[in-house]
C-alpha cells in the first residue's frame, strides 16, 4: 500500500510538471491553432538559464532561498523573451500561410534552439544545484513524498490558480478567450490580436520555464536534449485532455503522469515512454478530440 | 535604400538579441570546479550578426515589395515565378539532353570518385527515395506523417532479423521488407483515419517513437541498443566482390531504385488514385462527396509511402552492415520531412534536388560540421518565411477534354 501511495505521489509530481508545459501548448493551440514544436525547447532554455544563474549565484555565495527566487525569475524572464522572439520570427510571418508551413517552421525552430544551446553551452549532462532543501517537517513521510515533490505540487497548484484567475477575470484573459473563439471577430471588436498572441506566448513560456526549473532541481541534472521528450510528452498530455482546453491539459497531464508512474512501478521501467504514447493512440482512437475537447463539426 | 529609421530599428533589434542571448552565450559555468567563464566577445558577435541580419531581411522584403508594386503599376499579370523551370520540365526537347547528361555523370561517377564519395552519394540517393516515398503521404495526399522513420526501421530490421534467423539474402528481403513496412503503414493507418491534421501528426510521431523504443528495449527480439551487426552486403549471383566493388554495385543498385521510384511515383500521381490523393489533400468533404473512398485512399497513401521506406531500410542495413535503434530517431523523420517541404510539396524534381542539397552540402561543409544542424533548423524557418512553396513549386496539371474526340470516363488528353 505504501508503495502504491509513493507511486501515486510520484505520478502527481510528473503530472504537474507535464501540466506546466502542456498549458503553453494548449494555450497557443487554442489561439492560433499551431503545434508549437519549439515549446519543449523553451522549457529547456528555462532550465538552462536557471542552471546558469543558480550556479553563478551559488559560486558568489548567495543564500539558498535567494538563489531559488532569482533563478526562477531569470528563467521565467528569459524563457518568455525567447518565446516572444520565436513567435515574432517564425510564426507571425506565416499567420495566413497553409497549415503545414508554421508547423515546419516550428520544427526548424526546435532544431535550431537545441543546437544553439548545444553550441553555446555544452553537450554534457550538467549537475543542477539542489535548490529545494530537505524540510525537517517532512522527515516522517520522506519515504513516500519528498520535499521537492511537495514544492512542485504546491507551486503547480498556485500557478494553476493564478492562471485560472488571469484567464477568467482579467481584461487580457477575456481578450485571449475571445481571440481563441474567433480571431476575425475579436479584431472587429477592437482587440489587438497580435498583442494577445504575444502575451499568450509569454505566459506559456514562463510556465514552461518554471516547470524546467522545478524538474531540473528535482532530477538534479540537465542537458540540451531534455526539451524534446518533455515537449512531446506534454503535448501528448495536452492532446489527451483535448487540445485548446486548459482544464483538459491539466487533466491530461495528471492522467499521463499517473499512468507512467504506475506502469513503470508495476510493469517495467524500460517501456515508460511506450506507455505514454500507447495511451495517446488509444484515447485518440476512441475520442478523437481528446477527453475534454469539443468535437468540431466541419461545416461546408 | 536603407533609411535612418531602419538603422535605428536594427540597433534596437541587436540590443534585444544581446539581452536575449546573454545568459546562454556569454556566461559559461563549470559547476565541478566552480568557475565562471565570461565570454564577452560572443556578445559582440550576436550584436553584429543580428544587426546585419535585420538589415538584410529589410532589404529583401523591400525589394520584393517594390517588385510587386512595379508589376501592379505596369499591369503585368502575376507571372508564375518559375517560368523557365516549368518550360524546361514540360518540353521533352529541352529536358531530355539535360537528363541524358545527368544520367551519364551518375553512371561514370563511381569510376571517377573515391569510395568515400560514392558512399556519400549512396546515402544521398537513399534520401531521395525516402523523400519521394514521404512525398506520396505528405506532399500528395496531405497527411502529415512525423513518424516516417518507423517504416524505414521496419525495413532495416526485417533484413537484419530475417538474415540472422533464417539466412535470407538481400534480394529476397528487399520486397519482403517493403511489404512488411507497407503492412505497418496499414496498421498505423487504420486507427488514425478519423484524426485531423495535427492529431495525425502527433500520433504518427508517437508511433515512430514506439517502434524505436520497442527496438531499443526488447532485447530478445532486436538485441536492444547494441544492435545487429555483420549483415551481409547485397550479392550479385553469388559473385565474390571486394569492398570497393560491392560499394559501386550498391551505388548502381541505388540509381536503379531511384529511377524505378521516379517512374512509379510519376505514374501514380497521374493515375486515378493519384488524383484522388490530390483531391483528398485539398478538401476531404468535397472529396467524399465526389464518391472517393476516403478509407481506401488514405490507407493506400500510407502503405505505398511506407513501402519505399521499407525498401530503403533494407538497403540501409545492407550498406552499413549494422543496424541499431539510434539510427531511427525523430530527427531522421524531421530531415525527410524537410526534404519534402523544401522541395515543394508534391514536386518530384524538387524533392530530388532538396534531398541532394540537404544530404550533400553538410558532407562537403565538414569544416562547419558543428553548425550543421543549427543551419539546418534555421534554413527550415527561413525557407518557410521567405519561400514557402519550396525550391520548385508544383504546377497543377490541367486536363482539357477535346470535344471532337469521344472520351471515355477514364481517359483524358492533356496538353
Amino acid at each position: 500500500m505504501e508503495y502504491f501511495i509513493e507511486l501515486f505521489f510520484s505520478g502527481l509530481t510528473r503530472g504537474s510538471i507535464y501540466a506546466l508545459i502542456a498549458l503553453g501548448y494548449t494555450m497557443v493551440y487554442g489561439i492560433i491553432g499551431l503545434i508549437n514544436f519549439a515549446h519543449g525547447e523553451i522549457y529547456m532554455i528555462g532550465a538552462f538559464t536557471s542552471f546558469i544563474v543558480a550556479t553563478v549565484l551559488s559560486i558568489l555565495g548567495f543564500p539558498l532561498l535567494a538563489i531559488f527566487v532569482i533563478a526562477a525569475l531569470a528563467a521565467a524572464v528569459w524563457s518568455s523573451a525567447y518565446g516572444f522572439t520565436v513567435e515574432k520570427l517564425a510564426y507571425k510571418p506565416l499567420r495566413n500561410a497553409p497549415r503545414l508551413s508554421p508547423l515546419i517552421s516550428a520544427i526548424g525552430m526546435s532544431i535550431f534552439l537545441q543546437n544553439y544551446v548545444l553550441l553555446a553551452q555544452t553537450s554534457d549532462f550538467m549537475p543542477f544545484p539542489q535548490l529545494i532543501p530537505e524540510f525537517g517537517f517532512m522527515e516522517p513521510i520522506a519515504g513516500i513524498i519528498g520535499s521537492s515533490d511537495l514544492v512542485i505540487l504546491l507551486t503547480t497548484a498556485v500557478v494553476m490558480v493564478i492562471l485560472t484567475w488571469l484567464i477568467k477575470f482579467t481584461r487580457i484573459g477575456k481578450a485571449m478567450r475571445a481571440t481563441a473563439q474567433d480571431r476575425t471577430m475579436a479584431m472587429l471588436v477592437g482587440i489587438n490580436v497580435n498583442h494577445v498572441i504575444s502575451v499568450t506566448f509569454i505566459i506559456g513560456s514562463a510556465l514552461a520555464a518554471i516547470g524546467g526549473l522545478l524538474i531540473a532541481s528535482h532530477v538534479g541534472q540537465i542537458n540540451f536534449f531534455i526539451g524534446f521528450i518533455a515537449g512531446i510528452k506534454a503535448f501528448t498530455a495536452a492532446v489527451l485532455g483535448g487540445i485548446g482546453s486548459i482544464p483538459g491539459a491539466v487533466l491530461g497531464s495528471f492522467i499521463l503522469g499517473l499512468t507512467e508512474a504506475f506502469a513503470t512501478g508495476y510493469v517495467s521501467s524500460d517501456y515508460e515512454d511506450v506507455f505514454a504514447f500507447s495511451l495517446l493512440v488509444l484515447i485518440l482512437i476512441f475520442r478523437p478530440s481528446g477527453l475534454l475537447g469539443k468535437a468540431t463539426i466541419e461545416k461546408v | 535604400m536603407i533609411s535612418l529609421k531602419d538603422l535605428k530599428n536594427a540597433f534596437l533589434v541587436s540590443l534585444w538579441f544581446v539581452f536575449l542571448t546573454f545568459p546562454l552565450m556569454v556566461i559559461k559555468v563549470n559547476p565541478f570546479e566552480r568557475t565562471i567563464d565570461w565570454r564577452w566577445q560572443n556578445m559582440g558577435y550576436v550584436a553584429a550578426g543580428s544587426f546585419i541580419c535585420y538589415l538584410a531581411s529589410r532589404f529583401f522584403l523591400a525589394s520584393k515589395a517594390a517588385k510587386q508594386k512595379k508589376q501592379k503599376l505596369l499591369d503585368i499579370p502575376d507571372k508564375p515565378k518559375s517560368d523557365w523551370q516549368q518550360r524546361l520540365l514540360s518540353e521533352p526537347r529541352l529536358y531530355l539532353p539535360v537528363l541524358g547528361v545527368i544520367l551519364a555523370i551518375l553512371l561514370i561517377f563511381p569510376q571517377i570518385f573515391s569510395t568515400y564519395q560514392i558512399n556519400i552519394m549512396i546515402t544521398a540517393l537513399m534520401y531521395v527515395v525516402l523523400g519521394l516515398g514521404l512525398n506520396i503521404v505528405v506532399g500528395v495526399a496531405g497527411l502529415l506523417d512525423l513518424g516516417y522513420v518507423a517504416f524505414y526501421a521496419v525495413g532495416a530490421y526485417s533484413y537484419a532479423l530475417l538474415n540472422l534467423h533464417f539466412g535470407l539474402g538481400f534480394w529476397a528481403v528487399l520486397p519482403i521488407g517493403g511489404l512488411l513496412a507497407a503492412g505497418f503503414g496499414i496498421i498505423l493507418g487504420f486507427p488514425v483515419l478519423r484524426l485531423r491534421g495535427d492529431y495525425l501528426a502527433i500520433v504518427t510521431l508517437g508511433f515512430g517513437e514506439i517502434i524505436r523504443l520497442i527496438l531499443e528495449n526488447w532485447n530478445d527480439f532486436s538485441r536492444g541498443p547494441s544492435g545487429i551487426s555483420n549483415i551481409p552486403r547485397p550479392g550479385f549471383f553469388g559473385m565474390e566482390m571486394t569492398l570497393n566493388q560491392s560499394i559501386s554495385y550498391l551505388y548502381y543498385l541505388m540509381i536503379a531504385l531511384v529511377i524505378f521510384t521516379i517512374f512509379v511515383v510519376n505514374r501514380l500521381q497521374n493515375s486515378r488514385i493519384g488524383r484522388a490523393w490530390f483531391a483528398l489533400r485539398e478538401d476531404e468533404i468535397a472529396c467524399q462527396a465526389m464518391g472517393i473512398d476516403k478509407t481506401r485512399t488514405k490507407l493506400s497513401a500510407f502503405s505505398l509511402g511506407a513501402f519505399w521506406a521499407g525498401m530503403v531500410g533494407v538497403i540501409f542495413a545492407a550498406k552499413t552492415t549494422f543496424v541499431n535503434p539510434a539510427s531511427f530517431t525523430f530527427l531522421e523523420s524531421a530531415i525527410i520531412l524537410c526534404i519534402v517541404v523544401l522541395g515543394g510539396m508534391g514536386s518530384i524534381i524538387g524533392v530530388i534536388i532538396a534531398a541532394l542539397i540537404l544530404m550533400l552540402l553538410p558532407e562537403y561543409l565538414r569544416a562547419f560540421s558543428d553548425y550543421r544542424m543549427l543551419v539546418f533548423g534555421a534554413t527550415l524557418v527561413l525557407m518557410m518565411v521567405f519561400c514557402p512553396l519550396g525550391i520548385i513549386s508544383t504546377v497543377r496539371r490541367t486536363y482539357t477534354i477535346d470535344k471532337n474526340l469521344k472520351t471515355s470516363n477514364d481517359r483524358e488528353d492533356y496538353t
